[in-house]
């Protein structure tokens, strides 16, 4: 226990670090995640084409490869960052994305059709009909799935640390090795630590759910 | 079918085919509306009669023939077609307003997106189609707070915002309780008065004698007559128009 209160400072940095990358991360994969969902649902085959492929291979393939992506391969085709975290919010965003992309896309499916008739029967384009009528629905019912993706996010960040970024799992990692005879509770630190972003996060996501349900 | 010229009419179909699949269920339709007229189809279900309304705005594309409406033919998908749709008025069996706006912003959006007008100006404009069609008071609320009638009444004021051309009806009373039809019906007669042109797609057969123009009736993707109201339901001249009629008769 003492282990814990000893390093708090290290906890902190780290604490802040993957509250970084979780937020950065998270506010690109959202709105990026939405641009695929849109994309998919847009009457442009092309447009169809690039996000269905992007999702499914992203989707499919594990996390630790869009980090090496990001953090080996892109410094190798000339893209340098000074910073591992750089490196680290695209791989996260990349991938978070992804997920984005299909819980919104399932979202939109959930908005009757007859919405987006209405809509273009008032002579809205293509784009009113998806932002100001579909997607202002589809994200309300899709908030639950959207918090779960981002809960992910959070968890996620965790392999940054392998990648040379001290975040909270990059700082536990060195706690554990410098205090061998308090691994556990090291460990139980950091835990409590990503605890208190993501509790939080299923809480925001009651309440919210509860705010901008829509009645039909 | 018709005697005007075509020069004439603001809607008008020529020759229109439309397959789902196997399926024929448009037939080499000819129709032509005028200004100003009230056109009433009416039908068996599954005679394409919802299929004919709403390929009017190209919800159904068709597989050939030609729709025009104030003689500029449909165009294809894109901002020609929105700009189209603006001067088609719809009105939809299920309602569909827009379930997260409320009543004012379901009427206000299409002027105020669409047509460019300023957020006062489309909210008097609302305001006003509001209490003409009676749900005034209900301007804050949510669709989903409103009973059907109502909420059909803001789909026709919705509609209207859009100061169309012409109104589409398809079936706006088949989803609502007995006691509400009349109070959306009221509302299509005194539109009628008004001199709007409407095509409705109805099985109200007391809207069709009452603010009918014309009466076309359709079974299996065929017109199959078109005719004034006095005409069709005291004389009809085809066995599936006596069919029909008997068996709507008989309750």
């Amino acid at each position: 226990m003492d282990v814990i209160i000893e390093n708090l400072p290290q906890y902190w940095d780290g604490f802040l670090r993957t509250l970084f990358l979780s937020v950065v991360s998270g506010i690109i994969a959202l709105i990026f995640g939405t641009v695929l969902a849109a994309a998919r649902v847009s009457p442009i085959a092309a447009l169809r084409g690039f996000s269905m492929v992007y999702v499914e291979i992203v989707r499919n393939t594990p996390l630790t490869i869009a980090f090496f992506f990001a953090a080996v391969v892109l410094p190798r085709l000339g893209i340098t960052f000074q910073q591992f975290e750089v490196a680290a919010i695209i791989a996260l965003s990349a991938y978070t994305s992804a997920f984005i992309a299909e819980a919104v896309r399932s979202g939109v499916n959930s908005v009757p059709v007859g919405q987006a008739e209405a809509a273009r029967s008032i002579g809205m384009k293509f784009s009113q009909v998806l932002t100001l009528i579909i997607l202002p629905q589809a994200l309300r019912t899709v908030i639950p799935p959207l918090i779960n993706i981002l809960i992910a996010l959070v968890k996620n960040s965790s392999v940054a640390g392998a990648f040379y970024v001290l975040e909270l799992f990059g700082q536990g990692k060195q706690l554990a090795n410098a205090n061998g005879d308090a691994v556990v509770w090291v460990l139980v630190g950091v835990a409590f630590f990503y605890l208190l972003i993501t509790i939080p996060l299923g809480y925001l996501a009651n309440v919210v759910e509860r705010k901008v349900a829509i009645a039909r | 079918m018709t005697t005007q010229v075509p020069g004439d009419a603001l809607v008008s179909l020529k020759a229109v085919n439309k397959h789902y699949g196997q399926l024929h269920v448009l037939k080499d339709i000819n129709l032509n509306v005028r200004k100003g007229e009230v056109v009433v189809v009416i039908g068996p279900s599954g005679s394409g009669k919802s299929t004919l309304c709403r390929a009017i705005n190209r919800l159904e594309t068709i597989d050939d023939g030609e729709i025009r409406i104030d003689g500029k033919e449909l165009p294809a998908e894109g901002k020609e077609l929105a700009k189209l749709r603006a001067d088609v008025g719809m009105v939809f069996q299920s309602f569909n307003l827009f379930a997260h706006k409320t009543i004012l912003e379901n009427v206000t959006l299409g002027p105020i997106k669409v047509k460019g007008v300023s957020k006062a100006e489309a909210d008097k404009d609302a305001m006003a189609l509001l209490e003409r069609v009676g749900v005034g008071h209900q301007a804050p609320k949510l669709p989903a707070q409103l009973s059907g009638g109502q909420q059909q009444r803001v789909a026709i004021a919705r509609a209207l915002a859009m100061k169309p051309k012409v109104m589409l009806f398809d079936e706006p009373t088949s989803a609502l309780d007995p006691e509400m039809i009349n109070e959306v019906l009221d509302v299509m007669v005194q539109l009628a008065k008004e001199g709007m042109t409407m095509i409705v797609v109805t099985h109200e057969m007391g809207f069709a004698r009452k603010a009918a123009d014309r009466v076309v009736f359709m079974a299996d993707g065929q017109i199959v007559e078109d005719a004034t109201p006095e005409e069709f339901f005291s004389n009809p001249k085809s066995s599936r128009a006596k069919d029909f009629l008997s068996k709507l008769l008989t309750h």
